[in-house]
């Protein structure tokens, strides 16, 4: 039985090593750092950044304002400094003005609904909030866009860098390595093409033919130094994961409830089993 | 003059005796039904199964009180029971984690029975009411998920729904009948929400009230795979027998504690287990124009998605037709009887022909039907002389941990993305799944069998 166990146990692994891989081939995550989502202060910060930032366009339409009491805000906070729409009110949802026909005409898309893309975003690369944390710390100039921004993490992305005045801007550099077919048709071969997009987003792309064999298709993003932004990189990392906390906790408002109870409920299951099988044992005790 | 049923019952419960037939009932099931005493751990799943049977019906009409099947409203009022109904997310979560707990436990309770003969004779029909559960199980299942109504569940929907536009000539107009629209819409969810919250669920309990009253007719099998009641004392009592209540109802309450412990550690600390038991693209509203890249049923079905994925034309030529081949010689010159073999080798040169004139992915909906209506017929496949894998020749449990290998695999690779190396995987995999039950008549009974003892072997706990 134990060899099967094993066959068993060393086949799912070796699977569960293939989706990994095919997985991370993307942009990789930076690990969000999860002390903030139980930090009240961050969380709230969160929420002023989210309101500033994010709340003109995208909705969080399945949140309510006064849900916020759960991150330590009072009503008369929520409504002097949360709520800026005056015709809406503290136990209101969190909606927008804008109509999705119009966004759609303006970005060609309609921005998403955040209630529960921190969920939404998960993946076997990494949490939803390691993919927004990730995301939105990944801007970087490109003029070939149409507003002048794209992302390492979510390429060609719709939105424009919105928290730029925060962080500045910058350059990038994407090495990628491909395999094309010849020009007959006969073959195929490995290039190395580098895209240089400097701090004013102009592109410059530089391709080499690659020789030798043992060649793998691979893209490799480095972004440069964030210039002309009012905070330090360090500052802006910390903003983005308040921001991203916040996200995080509107996305699974009971997690923490959840987590609370789930502590005492799994304390009580564990003495009513020791009941249940002290019961069990002495009846059993009869059977001969 | 009214003339009363004589009872020896006194007071209220002779009243309701001299009426209805309590006392009788409560003796036949419970205090009076007599369970072999050396049940395992694994007879522990058929009360789990019960128990979240109950769960899912309680919880399930608490989520009804809240949500709309409607495709503008649906995946905001279950985000709305999560947040704006007090304990909304507890009886959600509750509900989400039972179904998968669910599918764990009937595969568990299903395996028991393949461990221990539990479906041979007399136990057949208490079998076939169990695969008929299973199925409106999946039914279930199936219905209940596109109720979110996100991208998964309206993705799921269409594929499966799709599927029946593979039946030849009526395939199209039977998935629009299904559907109640060319796409699935409104209409579709709508049908489903009273699929789920109605219709599966009366069969479903009809069908375990049948699985019930059939086996407490012909009583438990056990571990040793013995008839109890061959040997019984003088007032009739099998000897290896105890009262199912008070015994195995205190049994089943430690099996229900450790159950519940396993149970709320998921539900409380990971709802969603990894994407498994909650799809992260679930949590993305249904949007018909955007195609998911990779879609995955939930778990508990990919085994039989592998199967479905895996049956290709290149599968059919060269995996299939040997296979068949083979399998028409065997019966061929293995078949006493001469009609035997005649039906035999008209069906295999009828599925061959088949394989030629009808689209492969007709094929791979009926490969996916097979392998769960197989099921069906395993009274009848097994021809082993004894019942319980513990007097069988031990290499019987090798065919058999290689068949829960296959199954894992297969389900396994359901949730991953088609690659060459998968799919390879995957149609060895369902030739081996297949192998397994169309080969067991004569696997089953073939190697040296180990004597079964008269009575049960129990030790004293």
């Amino acid at each position: 039985m134990n060899t099967i166990f094993r066959v068993l146990a060393a086949l799912v692994a070796s699977l569960s090593i293939g989706t990994a891989t095919a997985a991370t081939a993307g942009y990789p995550l930076d690990p969000f750092p999860t002390q903030k989502l139980t930090d009240e202060p961050s969380l709230q910060n969160g929420a002023k950044l989210f309101v500033n930032y994010c709340l003109n366009c995208h909705s969080a339409s399945l949140m309510r304002y006064n849900r916020l009491r759960d991150i330590g805000l009072t009503d008369e906070q929520i409504r002097e400094h949360l709520v800026l729409d005056p015709n809406q009110k503290v136990g209101d949802l969190m909606t927008i003005a804008m109509r999705p026909s119009d966004s759609k005409e303006w970005f060609g898309a309609v921005p998403p609904d955040l209630s529960v893309t921190a969920r939404a975003r998960s993946s076997g690369a990494g949490s939803g909030a390691d993919w927004i944390y990730t995301y939105l710390r990944s801007y970087f100039r490109d003029s070939t866009r149409p507003h002048g921004w794209n992302n390492a993490v979510y390429e060609a992305v719709g939105m424009p860098h919105v928290l730029w005045e925060l962080q500045g801007s910058r350059g990038a550099t994407l090495e990628e390595i491909k395999e094309v077919t010849g020009d007959s048709g006969n073959g195929s071969y490995f290039v190395k093409s580098t895209v240089v997009f400097d701090a004013n987003g102009t592109r410059t792309e530089t391709t080499e033919k690659l020789e030798g064999h043992n060649l793998h298709p691979s893209r490799h993003w480095t972004l440069g130094e964030a210039q002309g932004g009012t905070m330090s990189q360090p500052q802006f990392d910390a903003a983005v994961a308040d921001l991203t906390a916040f996200l995080a906790y509107m996305a699974d408002p009971t997690a923490r409830t959840r987590v609370r109870l789930g502590v005492w409920v799994l304390l009580f299951l564990g003495v009513f089993t020791v009941f249940a099988w002290m019961l069990n044992r002495e009846y059993w005790k009869d059977v001969t | 003059m009214a003339i009363e049923n004589q009872v020896e019952t006194p007071g209220l419960l002779g009243w309701i005796d001299r009426r209805f037939p309590l006392s009788s009932l409560w003796k036949a099931h419970l205090s009076e039904y007599y369970a072999p005493k050396n049940f395992n751990f694994w007879y522990f799943f058929g009360s789990l199964a019960m128990l979240v049977l109950v769960l899912q019906i309680v919880t399930g009409i608490f989520l009804v009180m809240h949500y709309k099947p409607d495709a503008a409203l649906a995946f905001a009022s279950v985000e709305y029971i999560m947040r704006d109904v007090p304990w909304g997310w507890l009886i959600r979560y509750m509900h989400s984690t039972g179904a998968s707990a669910f599918f764990i436990v009937v595969y568990l309770h299903m395996f028991r029975g393949l461990l221990y003969g539990s479906y041979r004779k007399p136990r057949e029909l208490v079998w076939i009411f169990g695969c008929m559960i299973f199925l409106a199980l999946m039914a279930e299942a199936f219905f209940g998920y596109l109720l979110p109504w996100g991208q998964m569940s309206y993705w799921g929907a269409q594929v499966i729904v799709n599927l029946f536009s593979a039946i030849p000539f009526i395939g199209p107009e039977l998935a629009i009948w299904i559907r109640g629209d060319y796409v699935v819409s409104d209409a579709t969810l709508n049908r489903f929400f009273s699929f789920h919250v109605i219709a599966i669920p009366l069969v479903l309990l009809g069908l375990v009230v049948a699985h019930i009253i059939a086996l407490h007719e012909v009583g438990s099998n056990n571990p040793d795979g013995i008839e109890i009641k061959a040997k019984k004392d003088a007032n009739g009592i099998p000897l290896d027998g105890i009262p199912f209540h008070p015994y195995y109802s205190v049994h089943d309450v430690l099996g229900v504690a450790v159950f519940l412990i396993v149970f709320s550690a998921i539900m409380f600390f990971a709802p969603e287990f990894g994407g498994y038991f909650l799809e992260y693209n679930n949590f993305i509203p249904a949007d018909p124009l955007v195609t998911p890249a990779h879609i995955a049923p939930v778990w508990y079905f990919t085994p039989f998605y592998s199967i479905l994925r895996a049956t290709t034309e290149d599968f059919l030529l060269w995996w299939m037709i040997p296979f068949l081949v083979f399998f028409g010689l065997l019966i061929w010159f293995s078949a006493r009887a001469a009609i035997s073999k005649l039906i035999g080798v008209v069906v295999v040169l009828a599925m061959i022909a088949g394989f030629f004139i009808v689209d492969a992915k007709f094929w791979g909906v009926v490969a996916m039907g097979a392998s769960v209506m197989i099921l069906f017929v395993l009274p009848w496949i097994d021809q082993s002389p004894v019942k319980s894998i513990r007097y069988r020749p031990g290499w019987h449990k090798g065919v058999l941990a290689a068949f829960v290998v296959v199954f894992l695999v297969l389900g396994v690779l359901g949730t991953l993305p088609v690659s060459p190396t998968n799919s390879l995987f995957a149609k060895i995999g369902t030739l081996l799944y297949f192998a397994f039950f169309l080969l067991m008549p004569w696997w089953s009974s073939a190697g040296t069998f180990k004597p079964v003892p008269e009575r049960v072997t129990f030790k004293r706990h």
